[in-house]
């Protein structure tokens, strides 16, 4: 128990640390631009199929949902704005960094993790290279663009997804469907969604980096911490939604 | 002074980890032009030693000087410059290996210099040759490489630094007893050329009878014996003998070093 609760304050300790590491050393020289954009093709190019196929199965399974129960109490004309609400909001965001975070996150702690069992993080000190800058704030900057790109997408196919899903199941006129959504919908509501992403893609790097530069004990070790970010970065994306929710709703509405 | 400045200096150096004290008050100086040994068994803490000296892990206590800095506080961004200025080979020769031995070798000129390519490429041929590879390795991937190879890989890189002080980590560990004694007469090479000052932590007495200038024996976290080697390895401290003949040192065997 007393390890256990060590390690978290380690962890919550060390994650804070490189946060503040990252943040010192975002000045990056000009030859690692490059680096930013080839993070933007790993990180963002090569989840495209993952995010979009989460998005519109959600997109239509929370609209058809809705659409049978709401019916129950004869709200049914209401479905357009709740699940555009939904998904705006919550699903796209959430969904998003929580699978293509899974995803990123994992696949940096490997990476990063076996250049630390090998000693390839030490060598690139010994070259006289910032470790933090070469493979840290890159892939940090490329999740600030990567995260608001796949949501905005997820959004929308999501949203869209809901839509045909209510015009060939429950036969709804479409034209009134995109009527009372986007009546009831505001620049807000997918502005507020979109600030999440952003937040969710700066915190899920940065636990696959932390995971990574501090795995330990070979290659045990880094299957450890592999599967470690995988669940790191699902509760850190689901609980600090609830945090940053709050806080939008008190500082926005 | 009428003593040149020790390139290290290091003074009652204690680290630990969690509870396992692995250096309990280490000093020693490396003057210019020296090469020092420190053998010792598996986890006796010769790389901490070793990773103390580059600055990669902080000391607990103890002072300890690279070229003149003390370095036991310093920031990560302030030691870089000075990391500049030796070169580590690491035990699993450490290469990047999604790079070609050209661009591991290039790498830290492309990080640190404005050099062209072709400046680059000549640098690059002429540090393999000096570890006696030919130009057809340039583009092998370090996987594609044998043992040997690669540490003389790793020693190329860390030559294109151009550094005044090298530090082995284990050498000849995992080697067959030809590229042994190979990578021990490439070590003399060296230091008659590109660098004559370096560190070696070692269990393989033939390579400290080979390279060393002065030999250090640490055992259970102490230096049991420090001194020119032909002293220290024939001498008659018991211990120092008992390590020799394969007895000592592995007390503490287990404790994986560098965490």
């Amino acid at each position: 128990m007393e390890g256990y609760l060590r390690r978290t304050v380690v962890w919550y300790g060390g994650v804070g640390l490189l946060t503040r590491q990252v943040f010192r050393s975002l000045a990056l020289p000009p030859k690692y631009f490059l680096l930013i954009v080839q993070e933007i093709e790993v990180m963002g190019v090569r989840s495209l199929g993952v995010a979009m196929t989460a998005a519109i199965f959600t997109g239509m399974v929370f609209t058809i949902q809705s659409a049978v129960n709401m019916g129950r109490f004869g709200a049914e004309s209401y479905v357009g704005p709740v699940a555009a609400l939904a998904i705006l909001r919550e699903l796209g965001p959430v969904l998003t960094a929580i699978l293509v975070g899974g995803k990123v996150a994992s696949g940096i702690t490997a990476e990063l993790g076996s250049m630390k069992v090998t000693e390839q993080i030490d060598a690139l000190r010994m070259l006289g290279v910032n470790y933090i800058k070469r493979l840290v704030v890159p892939r940090v900057l490329a999740a600030l663009i990567v995260f608001p790109l796949l949501t905005v997408l997820a959004d929308a196919v999501g949203v869209l997804g809901g839509m045909l899903i209510m015009f060939l199941e429950r036969g709804a006129d479409m034209y009134a469907y995109w009527n009372i959504t986007s009546y009831w919908v505001v620049p807000k509501d997918f502005l507020t969604g979109v600030g999440k992403s952003v937040f969710f893609g700066v915190i899920v790097t940065l636990i696959g980096c932390y995971n990574g530069l501090s795995t330990e004990g070979g290659t045990e070790g880094l299957g450890r911490a592999t599967t470690a970010t995988v669940v790191h970065v699902t509760m850190a994306v689901i609980v600090s939604d609830f945090f940053i929710t709050k806080l939008f709703l008190t500082l926005f509405y | 002074m009428a003593m040149p400045e020790p390139i290290v200096d290091a003074h009652d150096l204690r680290k630990s980890f969690d509870a396992n004290a692995v250096l309990r008050g280490v000093s020693f100086e490396l003057a210019k032009g020296e090469t020092l040994v420190v053998m010792g068994g598996s986890g006796a803490g010769k790389t901490v030693l070793l990773r103390l000296v580059a600055g990669l892990i902080r000391p607990d206590s103890g002072r300890l000087q690279v070229f003149g800095r003390s370095i036991e506080r310093l920031s990560e961004e302030a030691l870089l410059p000075l990391r500049r200025r030796m070169g580590y080979v690491f035990q699993s020769a450490a290469l990047f290996d999604s790079l070609s031995v050209h661009d591991n070798v290039a790498y830290p000129l492309r990080e640190h210099t404005s050099l062209g390519e072709a400046e680059i490429d000549e640098r690059v041929v002429r540090n393999l040759s000096v570890v006696g590879l030919s130009s057809e390795v340039l583009p092998l991937l370090p996987s594609e490489l044998s043992g040997g190879m690669r540490k003389r890989v790793g020693i190329a890189r860390a030559l294109s630094v151009e550094p005044e002080m090298l530090l082995f980590d284990e050498p000849t560990a995992g080697l067959d007893p030809t590229n042994s004694k190979l990578v021990a007469d490439l070590m003399l090479e060296l230091r008659g050329g590109v660098c004559d000052t370096a560190m070696v932590v070692t269990h393989d007495v033939e390579l400290a009878r080979t390279v060393a200038d002065r030999v250090a024996v640490l055992i259970a976290g102490e230096f049991a014996a420090l001194g020119p080697a032909d002293e220290v390895l024939s001498g008659n401290n018991p211990a120092v003998q008992a390590f020799l003949a394969g007895g000592a040192g592995h007390g503490a065997a287990g404790f994986r070093a560098g965490r």
